[in-house]
Parts: structure tokens; C-alpha cells; sequence
């Protein structure tokens, strides 16, 4: 077993853990933050994405004690409250999700890729997004709501 | 204001976008055990002994059980055919595809269950591997199933019309033979399964996200050997997608079931995307011939089919209705009456088959298409000329088809130059000659479909001969019946309750909006409830949420339910305002006496007199305000003695055309447009519309392009990742032009069709045709599916 101490959205958790435990399920199952979503866990559908010291790393191929000392950001940190970050609202008025499932990965590596980019073209957006799955949208709306988000984010 | 039309946004958004949705994985029962499954490295084998001693002593294990202990406490499952294949939910004494479940262990959690799952010790002796459908057809290659003497467990030859006689005075008879390898829709959230049993009462409650159909709950009740009424199953807020794979979770609840029994503890199963991949369901891989009899004309006087569909190991329900779902729309938008049908289904050693998206009909339509295109290349007609002279046109519906299906409604020519107006098809038929001039490999492809919806599900018994069908004892099937509650609270506040099972339709968005236009409110003032329990939802074995059935049935339902709340609302409001129900209108919230608007009472105080004051209301009326209404169609018959059936309640028609271009180093293809014209009926919220056939086109085109599960010839699976299974990414996905005519059906209540499988079916036949036709200059003809750039390259090799 292994101590790992993370601060997670802000609060700092302390857990004793088996090495191998990949931080999705530490996340998931420890920290009961079922906002991050299990997809693949090989790394390719990108459905668990979280910030991990404020870059997007995949949860499933992160081992939890990996994880010791940083700071993770999920999906359940965007909201400020009752108020939407503007990629939720726009993801929102786009109807950038159906399921659901894939989203909150897709968020995260949005809201990453605006402060990267704060003025791209749907070209780099579709990049972008070539690393994550959704089998319900087609992708054109969540491509909109990208750029719909990128707009509001630059008033 | 009508609310059915408009693109309202979902209210079912804001707690999938904050990470507080409820999937499966996050249902919270108290200290339960996790299951992994010990799955066979064979494609074929005899199981001489399975041994869980070193599994069980391993630590953190609670309970196991082998697949040899099945026939002691289950039954197999049963299937719509004239074979028993003896299919339990674990391989009992034989293996028949890798990845087969052949025992399970339930831990303390899912890591120390794979440990021991490890520690399983399953004796395999390999037998040869049944693996392509030539195999399958292969009389030396082993049985599957002895006891059915053949790997072929259904073949049916269905004649409509005089086939023969409108071959035999063709001008030109054209056949296509193609070859469509397995893919699936794989959603992103994979099965999911929580048991509880309550040894006490004997209660088993199951939460799963499972979509329906729920002919499937008694089947999987009678594999427990449990009466129906202590199976309990709830279907969690959200599924993370589906498109008809997760109709075939329930073998896995079986085994789930059972360890729950087993330990005396709730038990999780959460599928990992390995064992989706090898072990869930897959859409069959198919070898289809098609033959068009025509005119010098164009016009298409016969069809004839031949198509083996290779179900796998066993033949789960639905299944074969992959090969049968289509029957009532084979002949698509066109005139043609004369048709034979010689339907094939084999087993082999690969994972079973099962729904996914456009169940049946994108093969059909690309095996159709692709022909017809070959017909206009020979006739020297444009592929979109030799279409129009084949509809079916406006004046003729409703339409009954030579195989029984009675098209609803439709303005197939409309639409069709809808399509190509929309994909400026002249325009780019004059840049293909230009690009073709400079030496690129542009191709154009147009693909039709009549878009079942709202399946019957009686068709599935025509893979039965019809003898069996008229033998005394012989319960016939039909209907496509669901059901919808409408009531109104004590503070006046609308509530429609459905169990539709959604995966992220917006079901309860556009739900709102037919109840809102029927009950002359706001969509804001009318609260949802999309939950399925069969034990407080009312259902029948029809629900659930295939087949497209929502804004046809329980929307139909919903509204049939809002009638008569309505009725109920102004009868009440008769006696407050002393005015006759026919002088009453019920609008923004209050009942008003016509033509007199000063004479009003609000829906508030209707339902607080109905609630709180019944003593208030007229006599003969009960209290509270509500109305259930189950929603039965009754052009969904059993399938007539020669093989008619009406397989379907609402047909929609989907028009497209898609520009490609082959690049001929990589062999890659790109989608240079697409357009897509539809007519789904009444729309009642075009952007969910427009959701529906942006995911329903992509899945078609994966299909078509690129999605593919591969297994080598010893039955190895191949495909075991999503980076080996390669879907459709955001870089490949076009933009689609999309446009829309309603022509609304006149046999559902909304006047909606399905729109859910729409663009799944198309698209594979458009592409195709476009790949084809942008080949066509090297004398290139692709007729082997999914077209990958290898398939594509070594086409051009040979």
C-alpha cells in the first residue's frame, strides 16, 4: 500500500492505496467524483480526462500514486456553483452532447485547449478533438460549441 | 405558439455537463462484490473441466461460479427459431468464440477479481475454428451445434409477385455480390450491471443499462427459472449510449444475477472496453447478392436477394432479425412488386450478433443501391435519372409493398431532389469532370432509404416456416405497443412520465413539447420523468427504446394520456365557471370560457379542487387529475400465412449524396460533402433531428469506411482495442448539409416517424456508390466492406 495525497478541485484528500490503483478509479471510487467517466482504459476514447497539474493527462493511464503532491482538476471544478463555465453553456445552447458519457472528458481538454488557443480555427479544434471518441454527436456540434465557447471566452 | 417545431434547448444537459449524471457506474449499493469474467483463449473448443478452487482461495473472493454449473441452475436462452442451440450465459462444455465467458468471480474488488480470475483453470481441447461465412456454409467444417446437424440454422426462400416471370422478360439483369465485414456502434459507456437478491422474499433487484426491448426481461427471467414478478429491473437515469447494442446485455445479467444469489451481496459488473470489444455484440458480418431485374427503361420490374447473415456462436433474441427487420421495406422507395428473398442465417465461432443502428436495413440499401448504380452505368442513365424513374410516388400513399409493409406516408420525388438541389449535385458532377480531366479520383454517390420505424415485433417470426406459425398451439406475436402517464400535481404542475430508457435523445425535451401544445402550457411548466422500473413503470414487452419507437409511441402515448387529462381539466373547470366543456378552452395555464376571456380559472386551482377538494368536483369525476395510456398500432399485425408483414408502423425516407475523393498513394478516402435530405414526419424538435442524423450518419460511414472487427483464420480476435477497432474521429467526420420535408404519418398520434437509424442506413450506400464511382475510371470496382485504404489498395493491386 501507498500514501497518496492529492488536491482534487481545491480539496486536499490523503488515502492509503495499492500501488496499482489508476487514479479514473481512485478518482471514481475513493473520492466519489463520478463526473470523470471510464470509456476505454487504454487511453485512446479520452472520456476520463482530467488536469492534472493543469495539463490534460488520461485518468485510466495514470496510476493514482502517480498522482502524489499534484493537483487534479475534473469536470465538477468547471461550474462556479449554479453557473456554467461558458464551454458547459455552450456546449449547451449547441447541443454539443447527447449520452453524456464522453463529455466530461471533452470539456476538460476544451477548456485546456482555450487557454492555449483562445482564437482557433475548426481545423485545430477538429485536431484537437481527433483525441477524443463520441459515437452520438458526429462531432460537428461539440466542433460549434468549441467555437461558440472560444467567442464567449474572448469577451 | 406551438411548441412542436421548435429547437429547443435539452433539459436533460445541465447535470451530464456538471459530472453529476446517474449512469450505471454510479449507482451506489451498499458494500457490494465486483465480477471478471475468465473468458476462453479459444474460438472453438471442448471445455474438459473448469476447477475455481485456487480462483476462490484467492484473496478478496467471495463467490465463483463455472460455466458447467448452468445447466443446474438456469435454462437456456430462448431465440425466435426452430433450433435449440442451447445458449447459456456461460459456455457450458464447449467454447465457441474467443472471449467466451466460461466462469466468473465475484471479489472485493474488480482488481482482486481479475487476480483471480488468473488463478482460473479451464481445461480446452482446440477444435478447428468456424470463422468466415464460407466457413460457416462449409458442410467440412465441425458443427457448432451438433444437435442441429448444420451450421445453417435458418434458410427461408420468400417469393412475392412472379419473380421468375419479370426476370425472364428483362432487358438487362444486373447482380452485385458484396461482402460487409462485422462493426458495431461500441458506445462509450459499456455494460453495466448492479444485482441485489433478497433471500428473504426472493426479490432480485438489477439495475443494468439495458435499452429493450423488454421481450427480453421475461426471456431472461425464465433463464433464472424466476417467476417475472421477482425480477426487478431498473434502468438507470442515463446510458451512455447504445444504438441497439445494449438490447443484448441480459446473458451477462444472468451470470450477475447468480453471484449475487451466490455470496448473499450485491454484485457489480462494469464491462471493460476489452471485453466489448471480444464479448458484447457485434452487427453480423454478411455476404449479400443482389439482382436487379430492368427495362431498357430503367424501370426495376424484379429483385431478387440472396444474403447469408453470420450470427456468431448462438442465435441470441432478436436475433435473426437482422436479417428480417427489413422484410416490410426490401423493395425501398421503388415501384418494383416482384420479388424473391433467400434469407440465410449461420452460426460460427465468433461473438454473437445483435441490434445496431439501422438494424438490417444499411445492408439492404447498400446491397440495392450499389447494384442500381451498376444497372445506370449499363443503361448509360444518371444514377439519380434512374432512381426517379423507380419511386414510388406522392399520390400513392399510404403504399402497401409487395412484402406487406404499408408505408405511412411520403414524398420520395420531393425529397430526392431536395437532396440533390441540397448537394448542388449539378455542380458537382461538372467538378468531378474537372477533377477526373486533371487525373484525381473524385466520385459522387447517391443512396436512398425508407427509414423503418416503430418495429413489429411479429416480424421476427417469419424466420419461423409458416407451418410452424399455423400449428395448432402456436401463440402469434405482433404490436409495438408503449405506454405514457400525464398527471397534473396539487399546485397545478404537469408531470409525464415515461420508461423509455433513453441514451441521450432529449426524450424528455421533446416530450415537453407535445405536451405542452396539447395542454396549452409553456414546455417550462411541464416536469418529465423518463424512468425505467419494472416494477412501478407500466410497460409492455414492446418497450423500451429500439427500433426509433419514441416520438412515433411514447411521445404518442404521452399525448394520447394529455387528451384525456384534458378532458379531465375541463370538466373540472365546467363546474367552477358554469359553463358547458365544449365552450372551454384550456390556454397559458388557464381554462377560459371561448370568446369570454374575463371568464377564467386558472390550471392551479383546477388541480387544487381535484386534489384538495374533491368533494368539489362533478359528480362521477375521481380526484387527483391523470391519465396512463399504453399506445397500440393497429396496422402491426402477425405475418400473414405467405409472408407478408408490415414490419414496421412508420417509415421515413432519407435522400443523400456524398462527394469523395480516393487518394490513389494512400488509397484514404476523403468526404469531400455530404448532404442529406429526410423526411422523419412531424419534427418536433429539429436540432434533436439533426443530432440524430449527424451520429446516425457517422455510424454509417464507419461502418462503410474504416469501423471493422477482424479475426485471424484460427478465430483470434484482432480487434481487441479502440486502437486496433478505429472509429470515426472528429479530424474524419464531415459537415453535412442537412434539409427536411414532413409529410406527417397519419398512423401516429404527433404525426412523427423515427428518425433514430435515418442516416445509418444511407450513408454506407452513398459512399459506396461514391467510392465506386470514383474508381470506376481505373475499371476499379470495391465490393468488400468496410473500404479501408488496404482493402482499397489492394483492390487496385489485383
Amino acid at each position: 500500500m501507498i500514501d497518496v495525497a492529492v488536491t482534487v478541485n481545491g480539496t486536499r484528500h490523503e488515502r492509503r492505496v495499492e500501488p496499482r490503483l489508476l487514479l479514473s478509479d481512485f478518482l471514481r471510487h475513493e473520492l466519489s467524483l463520478y463526473g470523470t467517466h471510464v470509456g476505454c482504459e487504454h487511453g485512446v476514447c479520452g472520456a476520463c480526462t482530467v488536469l492534472l497539474d493543469g495539463r490534460p493527462a488520461r485518468s485510466c493511464l495514470t496510476l493514482a500514486a502517480q498522482a502524489d503532491g499534484r493537483a487534479i482538476h475534473t469536470v465538477e471544478s468547471l461550474a462556479d456553483g449554479g453557473r456554467l463555465h461558458p464551454l458547459q453553456q455552450a456546449f449547451h445552447e449547441h447541443f454539443g452532447l447527447q449520452c453524456g458519457f464522453c463529455t466530461p472528458g471533452i470539456l476538460i481538454t476544451a477548456a485546456f485547449f482555450l487557454e492555449q488557443h483562445p482564437d482557433p480555427t475548426e481545423a485545430e479544434v477538429r485536431a484537437e478533438l481527433a483525441g477524443h471518441l463520441c459515437r452520438c454527436t458526429g462531432y460537428a456540434p461539440i466542433v460549434d460549441s468549441i467555437l461558440a465557447a472560444a467567442a464567449a471566452l474572448r469577451r | 405558439m406551438t411548441w412542436v417545431g421548435q429547437p429547443l434547448p435539452r433539459r436533460e444537459d445541465l447535470p451530464l455537463l456538471t459530472g453529476r449524471g446517474q449512469f450505471v457506474d454510479d449507482v451506489q449499493v451498499a458494500n457490494p462484490l465486483h465480477v471478471a469474467f475468465a473468458r476462453s483463449p479459444w474460438a472453438h473448443a471442448e471445455i474438459r473441466s473448469v476447477d475455481l478452487a485456487g480462483a476462490l482461495a484467492s484473496p478478496g473472493v467471495a463467490a465463483g461460479i463455472a460455466g458447467t454449473e448452468l445447466p443446474g441452475l438456469t435454462e437456456p436462452f430462448a431465440a425466435g427459431i426452430t433450433h435449440r442451440l442451447a445458449y447459456y450465459a456461460l459456455a457450458v462444455d464447449r467454447a465457441r468464440y474467443a472471449g467466451e465467458p466460461v466462469a466468473a468471480i465475484a471479489a472485493e474488488s474488480r482488481y482482486l477479481a481479475e487476480d483471480a480470475v488468473e488463478l482460473v483453470l479451464a481445461d480446452y481441447e482446440p477444435l478447428e475454428a468456424v470463422v468466415t461465412v464460407e466457413d460457416a456454409l462449409d458442410p467440412a467444417k465441425p458443427l457448432l451445434h451438433e444437435q442441429v446437424g448444420s451450421n445453417v440454422v435458418v434458410d427461408r426462400t420468400l417469393r412475392y409477385g412472379d419473380p421468375d416471370a419479370a426476370f425472364a422478360r428483362a432487358d438487362l439483369v444486373v447482380e452485385e455480390t458484396l461482402r460487409w465485414e462485422r462493426y458495431s456502434s461500441t458506445p462509450i459507456e459499456t455494460y453495466g450491471i448492479v444485482a441485489d437478491y433478497e433471500p428473504a422474499s426472493g426479490l432480485l433487484t438489477m439495475w443494468a443499462n439495458f435499452m429493450g426491448p423488454m421481450t427480453l426481461l421475461p426471456v431472461l427471467a425464465r433463464s433464472l427459472r424466476m417467476p417475472e414478478e421477482k425480477l426487478r429491473v431498473i434502468v438507470p437515469k442515463d446510458i451512455g449510449g447504445s444504438f441497439g447494442i445494449k438490447s443484448s446485455l441480459f446473458p451477462y445479467m444472468t451470470v450477475v444475477a447468480l453471484l449475487a444469489m451466490r455470496a448473499g451481496r450485491p454484485v457489480k459488473w462494469i464491462e471493460d472496453r476489452a471485453e466489448h470489444l471480444i464479448g458484447s455484440s457485434h452487427q453480423p458480418d454478411r455476404v449479400g447478392t443482389r439482382e436487379l431485374a430492368l427495362t431498357r427503361d430503367g424501370e426495376i420490374i424484379g429483385l431478387r436477394a440472396h444474403v447469408v447473415d453470420n450470427l456468431g456462436a448462438y442465435v441470441r433474441a432478436p436475433e435473426p432479425a437482422t436479417t428480417y427487420r427489413p422484410l416490410g421495406n426490401y423493395v425501398g422507395p421503388y415501384r418494383v412488386r416482384d420479388v424473391e428473398l433467400h434469407l440465410v442465417d449461420v452460426v460460427s465461432n465468433k461473438v454473437p450478433t445483435g441490434p445496431n443502428r439501422g438494424y438490417g436495413c444499411q445492408q439492404v440499401y447498400l446491397e440495392t443501391e450499389r447494384t442500381l448504380d451498376e444497372a445506370a452505368v449499363e443503361l448509360g442513365f444518371d444514377p439519380a435519372e434512374i432512381r426517379r424513374r423507380n419511386l414510388i410516388q406522392a399520390d400513392a400513399f399510404p403504399y402497401e409493398t409487395p412484402t406487406g409493409g404499408v408505408y405511412d406516408s411520403g414524398d420520395y420525388p420531393r425529397v430526392l431532389e431536395l437532396a440533390l438541389e441540397t448537394a448542388g449535385y449539378g455542380e458537382l458532377r461538372a467538378l468531378q469532370a474537372q477533377a477526373r480531366a486533371e487525373g484525381c479520383l473524385v466520385g459522387i454517390g447517391i443512396g436512398l432509404a425508407v427509414d423503418p420505424s416503430i418495429s413489429n415485433m411479429g416480424y421476427i417470426t417469419v424466420a419461423l416456416p409458416p407451418e410452424v406459425r399455423q400449428a395448432p398451439g402456436y401463440n402469434p406475436k405482433s404490436g409495438a405497443a408503449d405506454w405514457a402517464q400525464v398527471r397534473v400535481n396539487a399546485s397545478g404542475k404537469v408531470v409525464v412520465t415515461m420508461g423509455t430508457a433513453p441514451q441521450g435523445q432529449g426524450h424528455e425535451t421533446a416530450v415537453a413539447q407535445v405536451i405542452a401544445d396539447e395542454l396549452g402550457l409553456s414546455p417550462d411548466d411541464v416536469a418529465t420523468v423518463d424512468a425505467f422500473d419494472s416494477h412501478t413503470s407500466v410497460w409492455s414487452v414492446s418497450s423500451g427504446s429500439y427500433s426509433s419507437r419514441f416520438s412515433g409511441i411514447a411521445a404518442g402515448a404521452a399525448r394520447k394520456a394529455a387528451g384525456v387529462v384534458r378532458r379531465q381539466i375541463l370538466e373540472i373547470g365546467s363546474t367552477l365557471l358554469e359553463a358547458a366543456v365544449d365552450d372551454l378552452e384550456l390556454v397559458d395555464g388557464e381554462v377560459r370560457v371561448k370568446g369570454s376571456p374575463d371568464r377564467s380559472v386558472s390550471l392551479r386551482r383546477v388541480a387544487g379542487v381535484a386534489h384538495w377538494d374533491p368533494h368539489g368536483l362533478p359528480e362521477g369525476t375521481s380526484a387527483g387529475i391523470q391519465a396512463s395510456e399504453v399506445l397500440h398500432v393497429p396496422t402491426s399485425a402477425p405475418p400473414t400465412h405467405d409472408d407478408r408483414v408490415n414490419s414496421s408502423h412508420a417509415y421515413g425516407f432519407v435522400a443523400e449524396v456524398v462527394a469523395v475523393e480516393v487518394d490513389p498513394l494512400t488509397w484514404g478516402v476523403t468526404i469531400l460533402s455530404y448532404a442529406s435530405a429526410n423526411d422523419a414526419g412531424t419534427i418536433i424538435n429539429p436540432k434533436l433531428v439533426e443530432g440524430q442524423t449527424y451520429g446516425s450518419a457517422l455510424h454509417g460511414l464507419g461502418g462503410a469506411l474504416l469501423e471493422e472487427f477482424r479475426w485471424d483464420e484460427d478465430g483470434q480476435f484482432l480487434t481487441g482495442t479502440f486502437a486496433d477497432y478505429r472509429c470515426l474521429t472528429a479530424a474524419e467526420a464531415p459537415r453535412i448539409a442537412t434539409a427536411h420535408v414532413e409529410t406527417p404519418s397519419p398512423f401516429t398520434p404527433v404525426g412523427a416517424k423515427g428518425c433514430g437509424e435515418s442516416s445509418s442506413e444511407t450513408a454506407p450506400a452513398a459512399v459506396a456508390n461514391a467510392v465506386a464511382d470514383a474508381l470506376r475510371p481505373l475499371g476499379l470496382k470495391p465490393t468488400h466492406l468496410p473500404l479501408t485504404p488496404a482493402r482499397l489498395w489492394e483492390l487496385a493491386r489485383a
